[in-house]
């Protein structure tokens, strides 16, 4: 609960500081005020081994927040994406030097709805956390106004996000008409004694084509793959790490919260799911030129791969938690090589990657280091969250997933491989730039952090 | 004194909701006009208004209406942020239309 105020405070302050000129404070005392943030996050972990999702947990405002592990270990996650999307804010934005305290205040309050989105405890507060996360981005992905590209894919994002946001409301309206309560508690009450109305399950299934929407699974990933490519760089970061994530623990928690026993049919429909998002996302990414865009199908696959959770659903939550942090600290360490390399000129093509184990050998090791991760090669947390992942779908019986899934993995280091290579085969065609410090710097904690998580996953799993 | 809702009957207000919510749906999906595709989610988010309020007098409960509160205010601000990207669009293009927009494509 105070961390999301605390949050939606460092909001206001940014805000604030730009009208007594003190824009060069901003982000120092953002980046600190976040890292003060998440220590006052963790402190609500309690030492001990917490098994269950719906134990441990304190109530805020009637149940409107609810804190458990699950929330809080998500926020943390959040809160140390959004650190790192600061730092990268200042570099990536120098020609707009006088918006900067809007870009840092707008990315925060993004952070405020996805904390919401992980701790809520009533569905008013779930819907207020995805709105604010969605419409922060909207503002994000067309923060470019004289670039059609921008304005392109912040209408496309605006389109879908709401169309997305119609069906999980019409959803939430239909789950409140079948059990009379918008309390998570009380619809899990309410469908276990079987008081639920008939309109319960369509309003469910509406909920989750809306969230689909917003992780991007196939059939609902149309949208990704062009507002990816056109929003500013450091937007799509956001949008395929902490927004992809975001959604997809607020989708497990309502899940969790709301089925007592989820229906076999219902479970087998996310699966075909899974499994087309897998096979889509991969084979399309093969032939992307745009790295931007080749990262958007790779998120695709991404979100196929995490909702293999499904499969068995009340032991998964630690494992979520493990494969959304390996992605997300990957995928930033990525996007920020792919900043650093194509700056703001609008133009991630791979040859401009050509010859970087050359020309810039440290962004050159990080940027192969984050795709092996997320290719699911050992030593790197990518391979821990797919192992974990594949152990438990193995548990439930599903061999046949598991093996799709292999062969998934299999077809994506394809593309991974491709731009590795073009790093240290080809000859660059680029003049040699100078890296700003931040850029290196997130970059390097990032992979470090995937890493550690890699050698050491009792870290989180622990507590989940 | 029977109430309004009884006589009516709260399956023809979710078929009322639901047929709004189809116009609102094919409108966003057929209409190539941008203004024309806010107004269609405009009324899907009314039609779930609707179906909101009428399920809380079904229930007897009041929550349902403070729902619709929010979305309300939630409607609003999503339209503030989709007309500010409608008029960068249009000071760019001279246009509102959404065919126009096919910059991104592989």
């Amino acid at each position: 609960m105070t961390t999301l105020i605390a949050i939606a405070g460092l909001g206001i302050i940014c805000l604030i500081a730009e009208i007594f000129n003190l824009r060069k404070a901003i982000v120092p005392v953002t980046i600190i005020g976040l890292l003060a943030i998440l220590c006052l996050n963790l402190v609500n972990i309690p030492g001990v081994h917490v098994a269950n999702l719906n134990m441990e947990q304190r109530s805020f405002y009637n149940n409107m927040i609810i804190q458990n592990n699950y929330g809080t270990l998500f926020s943390s996650l959040f809160i140390v994406l959004t650190t790192f999307l600061v730092a990268l804010s200042p570099d990536f934005h120098k020609e707009h030097k006088a918006k900067l305290s809007d870009f840092i205040s707008i990315k925060l309050f993004l952070l405020a709805g996805a904390v919401a989105m992980v701790s809520f405890g009533n569905m008013a507060m779930f819907f207020l956390g995805i709105e604010i996360l969605s419409i922060s981005l909207y503002v994000l992905a067309a923060s470019e106004p004289k670039n059609v590209s921008s304005n392109e894919a912040g209408m496309k994002y605006f389109l879908m996000g709401s169309f997305a946001s119609g069906l999980i409301l019409f959803g939430i309206a239909l789950i409140y008409g079948a059990t009379g309560a918008f309390d998570i508690a009380a619809i899990y009450e309410a469908v276990s004694t079987g008081a639920a109305k008939g309109w319960f399950f369509p309003g469910v299934v509406l909920l989750t084509i809306g969230l689909l929407f917003k992780i991007a699974a196939v059939p609902f990933h149309f949208w990704a793959p062009d507002v990816y490519e056109g929003s500013p760089a450091l937007t799509t970061a956001t949008m395929s790490t902490l927004a992809k994530v975001a959604a997809m623990a607020a989708f497990y928690k309502l899940m969790r919260g709301i089925n007592l026993e989820v229906p076999g049919t219902y479970v087998t429909v996310l699966i075909i799911v899974s499994v087309l998002s897998m096979f889509v996302g991969n084979l399309t990414a093969l032939k992307q030129n745009n790295v931007k865009r080749m990262l958007a199908f790779s998120g695709i696959s991404h979100a196929g791969f995490m909702l293999m959770v499904f499969l068995n659903p009340p032991v998964t939550a630690g494992t979520l938690f493990y494969y959304a942090a390996a992605y997300t600290l990957a995928g930033i360490a990525a996007f920020a090589v792919v900043i650093s390399v194509c700056g703001d000129k609008r133009n991630e093509d791979s040859f401009k990657f050509n010859g970087l184990g050359k020309t810039n050998p440290l962004m050159a090791a990080v940027l192969t280091s984050a795709l092996l991760s997320m290719a699911g090669i050992p030593i790197f947390s990518g391979f821990f969250a797919k192992f974990f992942l594949f152990n438990q779908a193995l548990k439930a019986g599903q061999v046949a997933i598991v093996i799709i899934a292999v062969v998934n993995s299999i077809i994506s280091v394809g593309y991974y491989f491709k731009l590795i290579l073009a790093m240290y085969t080809k000859e660059s065609t680029e003049e040699k730039q100078a890296v700003p410090f931040a850029y290196t710097a997130v970059a390097v904690v990032a992979i470090l952090l995937n890493i550690l998580l890699g050698i050491f996953p009792d870290m989180v799993l622990a507590y989940l | 004194m029977e109430n309004i809702l009884q006589q009516i009957g709260i399956e023809n207000y979710i078929y009322l909701s639901t047929l709004l919510f189809c116009v609102g749906v094919f409108g966003v999906l057929f209409r190539r006009n941008a203004i024309v595709m806010f107004m269609s989610i405009e009324i899907m988010l009314n039609a779930v208004n609707l179906l909101l309020v009428a399920f809380s007098t079904y229930h007897q409960d009041a929550a349902g209406q403070v729902f619709v509160f929010f979305s309300m205010a939630v409607a609003a601000a999503e339209v503030a942020v989709g007309l500010a990207i409608l008029v960068a669009i249009y000071r760019n293009l001279n246009n509102i239309d959404i065919d126009s927009l096919k910059k991104l494509k592989g």
